[in-house]
Formats: C-alpha cells, sequence, structure tokens
C-alpha cells in the first residue's frame, strides 16, 4: 500500500526555502479569515480593504513605511541576536530607553552643541542607552548562565515603568496640559522627510542601510562569521578559537543598539516628543518579522513591510466593516508560527513509498 | 573494520570452541529468518536483497564496516524502519513491519552499546521498569525481585540487586542491562558492538556469559567489526557490504584475513610503523627522539563539580613521537584533550609548550595553541570539530580568522579563503561536494569526510604561511570511519610524525594504538601510568591497567624499561 512518508533533506533546497514563507502568509489569511467570518464581516471585502488601506494607495504606503521603519530596526535587533542565539525578547525596553536617552540628550545638546554635532550625540546616545540595557542580560547568560528570556522580557516592563516615571517627572513638558509626555526636540534636530506630503522620514533610509550593513558585515566579516558559527554551535566555535563571549556581547551591544535607534527615529522623525504609547509593540513585532525573514537582514526589510501594511490596512478595514483591529495583531502572531511550521517543513520532503510486502 | 597487527597476526587465538556447534537440527526452524530484505533511502540502498538465517543456540556475528548497513538491517528488524521489500520471520511466524513491539513480543531483544539503563535507580528498579502497569497501585518487587534472582543464577550474572546502577563499572552494568532482556523472556539478544566501551577483562566476561547463554538455548546476533572478537565467540558470520551480504562462513572455516577482505572488497594496505621504530627496538628508539615539543607536569585539572578528572598527570611529547593514550571512554580523555587543545586551564601542576624555542606555559586560548602549531582532532567531529551549519570553506578557515591570508581588517577575502578550503578538498580528498562545491553546508558531509576537512585544517595550519604541525593533539579520530579513511588518517598521523610533530593519540582502540604508537599509557580515573615503548605491555597488562588494577609486576616492568624513558623535560 502506498504510503506518504517524510523524509529530512540535509540541505533544504533554495525552492522549498523561498516558498516557505510566502506559503506561511497564504497560510495565516486562510486562518485569520475564520475569525473575520466569525465578526460577522464579509471575508473578501475586509481582506480587500485591508489591502486596500496597506498598500492600496499612496497615503497608504507612505503610513506603511512610516511605520515600517522603527520595524525594520526593531527585526534587524532581532535577527542579529537570534543568530548569535541570544534571544533578546527587550527590543521594546531597548527601544523606549534610546528614545529616553535621544529626548534627554537633545535637550541639553540642542542648545550647547550645533546641530550635526547634536544630531550625533543624541543617536549615540540612544543606540549606549539600548545597548546598556541588553548588556546586562549577555553577560548573565554568559557567565552566570542566566536565561536571557527571561531577563529580557522582564526588564522591559522596568524599562517601560522608567520612562513612565520620568515623563511625569523630570521630563515631562510643562506646557503639554498635564500629558506624560517629554519636550518636543529642537527642530533642527528632527528628520526631514523623505516623501512629499507623508509622514515618511529620511529615517527609513536610515533602516535601510542599517539592514545592508548587516548584511555584509554577516556574511562578508569575519566578525559575521564568528556570530553565525557561536549561534550554530558555541563548543564548536570555541574549540577553532572563536571568542565567544565577546562575539555574544558584542551582537548585545549591535541588537539592543539597534532598538535605541529605533527609539530614536521614531522620536527624531515621526513624533518629535516621546509618549509612552508612541510605538507599541514594535519590539515585539520585530521578533515576528525577524522569523519571517528567516534572519537573514536583507529580507527583514520586506517582512517589516509586510507587517506594517497589516497593522496599517487593519485599521482601515476596521473603521470600514467593523472587525476589530486586533485581528492585526492576530495575523501577526500566527504568521510567526506558521512562518516556523513552514521553516520546518522546508528542511523535509513528502514522499510517496511502496509499503513492506507484508 | 578489521584491526591491524597485534591482534590478527596471531588471529584466531580461539580459547574455546563456543558450545561446541549450534544445537540445531536442520528440520529445526531457524529463530530468525530475513528473507530478501531491501531497504533504500533515496539513491542509497542500504540494505539490498539480504536473506540471512539464525539457529536456535548460534551465535551469529554480523560483520561490516560502517555504512555496510548494519544497523539498518537490526531497525527493519525491530521495526524503526519498515524494509521497501522482503519480510522478516521469528520462530516460524512473520512480523508485522514497523512494529517495535511486535518484536519485543516475539522475545527479540536488543542490547545498545549505550545502555539504556537509569542511573539513579537500584537494578531491581532497572529490570521492573516497564514491566508493571501504571495503574497497580502497588509493584510486586518481591515476586521480580525472586525472578531476577532466577534468571541471574541460571546464567550466571551475578548482580547485586539492591546496588544503584550509578555505582556499578561498565561490565556490570552491560550485565544488567543483559538481564533485564532475560527476565522479559528474550529468547533472541542482538547484541550491538558490544565490547566497545569494555576492557579486555570484561570483554572476556561477556563472552563467558555468552556461551552460557547459547547452552542455554538462546540464539544471539553480534555485531561488530573487531576480527579476532568476531572468530572468537560466533559460530557463523555474516559479512556485509555496501549493503548486500557477501558471504557467510563458518568461523572455524575463516580467517581474520579473509574476514577484512570480504568486509572491505579489496585487500587493504595498513599504513605502519616506520621501519626502524617497530615494536621490540626499545633500545634503539631513543636515538630517534626530537626535542620536547610539550610536557604535562603533574596536571590536575577539576570537572564543574570540582572532582578531579585529570590528577597528577605527567607526560613528555617529543618531535617525531607518537604516544598514545589508552584507557576505558570516561576516564578522562576528554579533560586531557581539552588540556592539549588549549581549551581547559590546569587546575594543578604545569603546562609547558615549546613556542618560538622556549618552553612557555600558554594560556588556555584556542587560538594561541593553534597560533603555536598545534593541530587539534577533536573527539566529537559534529559537535565540536565543525559547525554544521556553515559552509565548507567557512569550516575551513575558522580557526585562522585572524590570518592575514583569509581576512583583511575583518573582512573575509573570500577568494583566498575558498583556495585554502580547495586545497584542503584536494590534497585530503574530501568528498560530497560535487553538487554545491565548498558552498556545501557541512553538515552534508560523511563522517569520513568531515574527519577529512578536520585533520586538513588542522595539519595545513595556518593559509598565510604553512608550516608542519609541531604538534598533534588526535582523540578518538578514527572512531566511526570506514576502512578506507581509517587508513588515510592513520597514514596522514605516521607522515606527521615522520615529518617531525610529536603526536598525542587518545584511543579506545588498542589495536590502533598497538599500530601507531611508539610508547602507550594508560588513563585510568583521571591518573595515568607511566608510558613504555608499545613493545613492552602485553594485553593482560594494558588490560589490567586499563581497569586501574596494575599488579606489581607492572611496576617491575616500569623499572626495567627505565632507559628506554627519557624523564620529562622542564
Amino acid at each position: 500500500m502506498p504510503r506518504l512518508r517524510l523524509e529530512r533533506r540535509l540541505q533544504p533546497s533554495r525552492a522549498a526555502q523561498a516558498i516557505a514563507p510566502l506559503a506561511a502568509i497564504a497560510v495565516t489569511l486562510a486562518l485569520a479569515a475564520l475569525l473575520v467570518a466569525w465578526a460577522g464581516a464579509p471575508v473578501g471585502r475586509s481582506y480587500a480593504l485591508l489591502l486596500q488601506g496597506g498598500f492600496g494607495s499612496r497615503f497608504a504606503w507612505g503610513e506603511t513605511l512610516t511605520r515600517a521603519t522603527p520595524l525594520i530596526l526593531t527585526g534587524l535587533a532581532a535577527a542579529v541576536a537570534f543568530r548569535a542565539r541570544l534571544y533578546n525578547i527587550g527590543a521594546e525596553g531597548q527601544l523606549y530607553l534610546g528614545a529616553l536617552a535621544a529626548v534627554a540628550v537633545a535637550g541639553w545638546a540642542g542648545q550647547a552643541l550645533p546641530a550635526p554635532l547634536a544630531f550625533a550625540a543624541m543617536v549615540a546616545a540612544a543606540m549606549a542607552a539600548g545597548a546598556a540595557w541588553l548588556l546586562g542580560p549577555a553577560l548573565m547568560k554568559r557567565l552566570l548562565g542566566v536565561d536571557e528570556v527571561v531577563t529580557t522580557l522582564l526588564l522591559n516592563f522596568v524599562a517601560l515603568l522608567f520612562v513612565s516615571m520620568m515623563l511625569d517627572g523630570p521630563m515631562k513638558d510643562p506646557l503639554a496640559l498635564g500629558w506624560p509626555q517629554s519636550p518636543a526636540l529642537p527642530d533642527a534636530l528632527q528628520l526631514g522627510k523623505l516623501i512629499e506630503r507623508s509622514r515618511v522620514h529620511t529615517g527609513l533610509l536610515w533602516a535601510l542601510g542599517a539592514a545592508a550593513v548587516l548584511a555584509g558585515v554577516l556574511q562578508r566579516h569575519a566578525w559575521g562569521l564568528a556570530v553565525r558559527a557561536v549561534g550554530a554551535n558555541a563548543r564548536a566555535a570555541q574549540f577553532a578559537g572563536l571568542p565567544v563571549t565577546a562575539t555574544v556581547v558584542g551582537v548585545a551591544l549591535v541588537s539592543g543598539g539597534l532598538a535605541g535607534l529605533a527609539g530614536a527615529l521614531e522620536v527624531a522623525g515621526r513624533t518629535s516628543y516621546l509618549t509612552l504609547d508612541m510605538a507599541p509593540g514594535v519590539g515585539y513585532s520585530g521578533i515576528v518579522i525577524a522569523m519571517l525573514a528567516g534572519l537573514n537582514p536583507l529580507a527583514v526589510v520586506p517582512a517589516a513591510v509586510f507587517v506594517s501594511g497589516v497593522l496599517v490596512g487593519a485599521d482601515s478595514m476596521s473603521r470600514a466593516v467593523g472587525v476589530p483591529t486586533y485581528i492585526a495583531d492576530v495575523i501577526v502572531a500566527v504568521a510567526l508560527l506558521t512562518t516556523l511550521v513552514a521553516g520546518l517543513a522546508a528542511h523535509y520532503r513528502l514522499r510517496w513509498s511502496e509499503g513492506a510486502a507484508a | 573494520m578489521p584491526r591491524p597487527a597485534a591482534a590478527s597476526s596471531d588471529a584466531p587465538h580461539r580459547l574455546t570452541t563456543p558450545a561446541a556447534t549450534p544445537a540445531a537440527t536442520p528440520a529445526a526452524p531457524p529463530v530468525l529468518r530475513l528473507t530478501g530484505i531491501t531497504k533504500r533511502f533515496g539513491p542509497l540502498v542500504a540494505n539490498d536483497g539480504i536473506s540471512l538465517e539464525l539457529a536456535a543456540g548460534e551465535v551469529l556475528a554480523l560483520l561490516g564496516e560502517n555504512g555496510a548497513g548494519k544497523s539498518t538491517l537490526v531497525s527493519i528488524l525491530f521495526g524503526h524502519y519498515v524494509a521497501d521489500e522482503g519480510q522478516v520471520e521469528a520462530f516460524g511466524r512473520p512480523l508485522p513491519p514497523g512494529r517495535p513491539r511486535a518484536a519485543l513480543e516475539a522475545g527479540i531483544a536488543l542490547v545498545h552499546q549505550h545502555f539504556t539503563l537509569a542511573e539513579n535507580l537500584s537494578v531491581l528498579d532497572n529490570v521492573m521498569l516497564g514491566t508493571e502497569p501504571l495503574w497497580r497501585p502497588f509493584s510486586r518487587r518481591a515476586a521480580a525481585r525472586q525472578r531476577l534472582q532466577q534468571t541471574a543464577q541460571r546464567f550466571g550474572l551475578a548482580v547485586d540487586a539492591d546496588a544503584r546502577v550509578a555505582d556499578l563499572s561498565v561490565g556490570e552494568r552491560q550485565r544488567v542491562e543483559i538481564l533485564k532482556t532475560l527476565v522479559r523472556g528474550a529468547r533472541v539478544l542482538i547484541l550491538d558492538e558490544p565490547t566497545a566501551v569494555l576492557t579486555p577483562q570484561e570483554s572476556e566476561s561477556l563472552f563467558a556469559t555468552l556461551r552460557q547463554l547459547v547452552a542455554e538455548g538462546l540464539s544471539i546476533v553480534f555485531i561488530s567489526h573487531k576480527l579476532d572478537e568476531v572468530l572468537r565467540v560466533s559460530h557463523r558470520v555474516a559479512v556485509l557490504r555496501g549493503g548486500r551480504l557477501v558471504a557467510t562462513r563458518t568461523a572455524a572455516g575463516t580467517t581474520a584475513a579473509e574476514l577484512a577482505e570480504l568486509m572491505v572488497g579489496r585487500s587493504v594496505q595498513r599504513p605502519a610503523r616506520r621501519a626502524g621504530q617497530g615494536p621490540g627496538q626499545g633500545a634503539g628508539v631513543d636515538a630517534g627522539m626530537g626535542e620536547c615539543v610539550c610536557a604535562l607536569q603533574a596536571v590536575g585539572v577539576r570537572g564543574a563539580d570540582r572532582r578531579w578528572r585529570l590528577q597528577d598527570v605527567t607526560l613528555a611529547l617529543h618531535a617525531g613521537r607518537i604516544v598514545g593514550i589508552a584507557g576505558v571512554s570516561g576516564n578522562g580523555q576528554q579533560a586531557l584533550a581539552d588540556v592539549l587543545c588549549g581549551l581547559q586551564p590546569a587546575d594543578a601542576g604545569r603546562v609547558l609548550l615549546l613556542q618560538d624555542g622556549q618552553a612557555r606555559q600558554p594560556a588556555a586560548r584556542a587560538r594561541d595553541w593553534v597560533a603555536a602549531g598545534v593541530a587539534r582532532i577533536p573527539e566529537d567531529r559534529q559537535g565540536t570539530g565543525a559547525v554544521g551549519d556553515l559552509a565548507l570553506w567557512e569550516n575551513a578557515i575558522s580557526e585562522h580568522l585572524a590570518s592575514p591570508a583569509v581576512a583583511r581588517a575583518g573582512w573575509l577575502r573570500r577568494r583566498a579563503a575558498q583556495a585554502h578550503a580547495q586545497r584542503i578538498v584536494r590534497e585530503f580528498d574530501v568528498r560530497g561536494t560535487e553538487a554545491r562545491g565548498l558552498a556545501t553546508v557541512t553538515r552534508a558531509l560523511s563522517g569520513g569526510n568531515l574527519q577529512k576537512l578536520i585533520l586538513g585544517r588542522a595539519l595545513l595550519g595556518d593559509p598565510a604561511r604553512p608550516a608542519r604541525p609541531r604538534l598533534i593533539v588526535a582523540a578518538q579520530p578514527t572512531w566511526g570511519l570506514d576502512v578506507g579513511a581509517v587508513a588515510e588518517v592513520h597514514r596522514r598521523l605516521l607522515d606527521a610524525a615522520a615529518a617531525g610533530a610529536a603526536v598525542l593519540l587518545i584511543s579506545d582502540d588498542l589495536d590502533e594504538l598497538f599500530a601507531l604508537a611508539d610508547e602507550i599509557a594508560v588513563l585510568h580515573q583521571g591518573r595515568l601510568t607511566p608510558p613504555r615503548p608499545a613493545a613492552q605491555w602485553t594485553q593482560t597488562d594494558i588490560g589490567l591497567a586499563m581497569a586501574g588494577s596494575l599488579p606489581a609486576g607492572g611496576a617491575e616492568q616500569t623499572n626495567r624499561r627505565g632507559p628506554t624513558h627519557a624523564p620529562p623535560a622542564a
């Protein structure tokens, strides 16, 4: 009797690797369709509205790209960390601390330094703050064996509460009518528009540049080779003489720095001041984006645009047909699961086999 | 794989003819009959039309190189794999394919090379484990104990039912493993490489047990690649090669040499020691001894649990000499290799390495050891030797990322790096790169080809300034390799020693040590005996040393050998 069997491939074929994420997205939309139908909305029309709202007009593209900018950076932060098997779940907190540091330094340097220097100081402070927030968990992981998933996740709450405290206290804008928000950045420190009549700012170029640099370093630099070796097999990396702890610490600084940069660019490019609801969930979505991209920095860009488009499109769909916007979160979360399954499936192939003649 | 000189020259030194000849009359049905078993994995035919019978009271040896199809055949027998063609009959009734339980219920039991015992439980608990229904409120220990004792008595397998398995020696654990199957009513035992973890004395006792089992009417399939053992314990030998059954011989009617040839399909030229340094030339050895390249002085190493893994180990490694370290695995070999690979600092004593003409105490940093010309071949080639997820060429240069030949300001010079990898592939005959070339993911290489890659990386050294290694530390370098790859590894080690490298060879395989090493020392529970010229060890002495009970005679020999062994240089 012929039977279907799974066989593991030693090397997944390139076709399978290319198709896997697309198949994952298709399955995700199919599953989410059940929820849309359950909410009582017509599935076809809802998805059309979602697509329309995310990608269907110049305005939609503007919103999607604006929202994708920090997502690319947190996606890169997760991708580089996960490559080294440093599971940084803390991009959320690192992003907010970066934004806070940016606002703080801008308030001081905006007057003291010429604009380009002040801008550099602001970005450097943001990246340093994000990096520092991940340094502790990385060192504790390597030296004491403390699980970084737990520490980085919990430090998110510490970071967000600290930011909340600062926004309600020393860094509260006295002119904000009591809202907990920071003073705005001086105009000279704000990023210019990249596209006329939209909110897309030059921060997008920073994000794209970061993706390109990171991709190049990972593939073509000795440090990138060390990162991949340490992530894939730390014992073999150590045997070959690669500095495992130093590599993990370096990855932590880069990953936290990228998340901190995302925070600085959000403030400088979009909001101009910091509030607690500036970029909710951007850190966590970065994890989904990195997984969707197979931890490949270049693929992070389209993955971030996809997630951003779903989030933006779901807003307009929700307004039109009354499906809650949470459908976007469901789609993104289910996309993570289907991507993981698809990635696994790409390592197998189905074969028909003749059963044993019994 | 066939094992060389020391064992096979005086080949079948059969002590007793095991249990005469099988008691089975031609009329009696075979206890096990395999008919036309074929199993394919993609293009690979792992088993090709294999037909075999096992008679009651017979010991059948299944002989073959790694990859010859032994494991696949056993897996089919046990229902872990479903054969593409053919069928299995036990006691005259067909076994349903793909059902492990069916094989167990038919009384077929497998004793793995790696034991499946719960170390924190007693022998009795281990034997009972899994035999009782989970919902029974009280376990019937008394009855189980009685059954265990009866079985132990009947087969002459003495064990203390209340001893904790963790406290037992490896030989005793194997006995428990066998008892476990017997108590559950096994009639056919399949032993997978049962002597791999035993000292010669423990192997002896295992063979006695097997004779007892056969005398009681059980049948045994004995899987091994050690020819002399196979000739001693079995009635018949079935030789597998490339998935086919190439021959069956009676043990009495064949020789080790014939079996080796059948197994490999050609006569294998095994590399032997350089002329003039062979066994029995003890006095002449000193003349060829080069400078001391590396010395351990009273070195101690603690494990993570603060217990000593190595204690008071003193050893000198000289240019041009191969020192073999024998011992049952788990007696400190890993710690010794780690110290000499620059992975582990000594917690006591001194480690000296010749660097720039001076004996220095290097830090335990792998990079420094590589830079000092130490070629390192780790025991676990998949887990330690290479990163499976990286491309072949990336692993080829991973020890030399700081070398200007490979990277400039950290940026990889891909073409130069790949040229170096290509050189390793060519000079060391690494195969399996046909489809994707140097970008082949390293995980896809077979064990032998991966070992050749690791060997090439270690022996060629820094691509910027290729130099012969000064010291080679090889831990179990041929474990699990096929005969061709084994010969290749041996040849490389001998060539390197002839070219002036000091070689430390840690191996479980006594035949390998006797074939290659100038001197042999034995590790037992972290302590190292003084090295002796290979020719001065007898099989008995080395077995006793491996068991930690070298008698006074051993010490006497050490004295006699005195002048031939230079004290470790400071």
